[in-house]
């Protein structure tokens, strides 16, 4: 007995890449919209009762099977490439872009208050971010948005899966806690530039 | 894990005998500089003391210039910037008839950006925390070529310029170096190419990039073709599509193709 349930895990497993709802729905055209969203969540909370290696991801709108961080130390032995690496220039440009989108470069700029000519490109050539188009300014400079492959690099559902921007503190008004809160991070991203 | 190499006791900047100790802190941008200047000394980033704060940026740029570190030139605009502020500070309240002095804090749009900078500098430090695709979480992994059988009919993927630029490179670096004597004669417009490129891609149904450019094509002519296709795409008469990712690039014609019409090209959009 061939279960839905079954047939999408199988088409999930097999797929180079995350697959999207409306795909699963073309490749299935004998079942309808509605069952195949639910064998995906019950597939979806299978994986994460069974309590293994392994779990249903929505990434980049789409599903795919991803390991656990656990387990990362393990694989990067088996898999061999380098991690993905961003330097904290690299990271402040994505997250604008991410945010503001669609955004110039000259919009990037203002915000981190330095050129991200070299930045941006290498973000576009590492495909994580993309030209949408022109603005319809003077000078029609090109605007830029992350694409599909940013969602599933930072394991991201969707844009509106980023995390929200809290509305951060002002520095000086120091609440109570605020200060403990700010150090902690500023120090951990010194340590991991001083890696890079 | 190391943790921080160097904790800077505060009020060092005001030492001069004690810089040379100080292990500079890499700083993003001027933004970046004044946000931790503002942090270190504990200031209320609404009430910025200029003079203060100016003076301790620039002995900053002054110790980065006297360790030979190249000081970005964003750094010495926004040293500007806090000198002009702070000018601007000095100068008595304009008002005007109505005796209104509601004019803006020079610094509001500084303290705006910071702010606003501060908020996208969190919101890097949330993306870097994120599981990672091959750092922290992995997923399967398919050889290109094995995909491409078998998968043929996977949607096209959407190309990027980048992409595409890419495949013309590829083909102008296997060009044999321009022969010297060439007399160029007008040898093609880039219209009679986009008649030509078009024919054949309509004749075919499908072309393969590659295909438009005949081996035995000079430079020219390849860019010309280049330029050809790109503006057959502007006018939407093709589509450009990828058909796996780094699989090979694929041009369609866009519309059903009218014959009496490839006149009707504009070339100067």
């Amino acid at each position: 007995m061939v279960d839905l349930k079954q047939i999408v895990e199988s088409l999930i497993f097999v797929s180079d890449a995350p697959l999207f709802l409306d795909r699963i729905c073309v490749l299935l055209e004998e079942y309808e919209r509605g069952e195949i969203r639910e064998a995906l969540m019950a597939l979806t909370a299978d994986y994460r009762l069974r309590g293994g290696a392994i779990i249903l991801a929505e990434v980049g709108g789409g599903y795919q099977f991803r390991t656990l961080p656990e387990y990362a130390e393990y694989l990067k032995r088996l898999t061999k490439s380098r991690p993905p690496k961003f330097s904290q220039s690299a990271l402040e440009t994505l997250a604008i872009v991410a945010y503001r989108q669609p955004i110039t470069r000259a919009e990037v700029e203002y915000l981190r208050g330095v050129d991200c000519g070299g930045v941006l490109k290498s973000c576009l050539e590492k495909r994580l971010v993309r030209i949408l188009g022109k603005k319809d300014v003077p000078g029609r400079p090109l605007i830029y948005g992350t694409t599909k492959e940013f969602l599933e690099l930072f394991s991201l559902r969707d844009l509106a899966s980023l995390p929200t921007l809290k509305e951060v503190q002002a520095l000086g008004e120091r609440p109570p806690d605020e200060e403990q809160q700010e150090l902690p991070l500023g120090m951990e991203e010194e340590v991991e530039n001083g890696e890079e | 894990m190391t943790t921080r190499l160097t904790e800077e006791p505060t009020g060092l900047l005001f030492d001069d005998r004690s810089l040379y100790s100080v292990k500079l802190e890499s700083f993003e941008g001027p933004l970046d500089l004044l946000l931790h200047l503002i942090r270190k000394n504990e200031l209320n980033i609404y009430d910025i003391p200029i003079a203060d704060i100016t003076r301790q940026y620039l002995e900053y740029i002054q110790l980065m210039e006297e360790l030979n570190l190249e000081v970005a030139g964003e750094f010495l605009v926004m040293a500007s910037t806090l000198l002009q502020i702070k000018s601007r500070l000095l100068l008595p309240t304009a008002s005007d008839e109505e005796g209104n002095e509601e004019e803006e804090d020079p610094r509001a749009e500084l303290v705006r950006r910071l702010l606003e900078y501060q908020r996208y500098k969190a919101a890097s430090l949330l993306l870097r925390e994120r599981d990672l695709l091959g750092r922290e979480t992995f997923a399967r992994k398919f050889d290109p070529p094995d995909l491409i059988d078998l998968a043929p009919d996977e949607g096209p993927l959407e190309l990027e310029l980048f992409q595409l630029i890419d495949a013309f490179r590829k083909l102008l670096a296997k060009m044999p170096e321009a022969a010297i004597h060439q007399v160029a004669a007008d040898t093609m417009s880039i219209a009679d190419r986009i008649t030509q490129v078009l024919a054949f891609i309509v004749d075919r149904g499908t072309a393969l990039f590659d295909e438009l450019f005949d081996e035995g094509c000079n430079r020219e002519l390849l860019v010309v073709t280049f330029l050809a296709i790109l503006e057959l795409c502007k006018l939407r008469m093709i589509n450009i599509v990828q058909d796996e990712r780094y699989g090979s690039i694929l041009l369609t014609p866009a519309v059903i193709a009218e014959p009496d019409d490839p006149e009707g090209v504009e070339l100067n959009g």
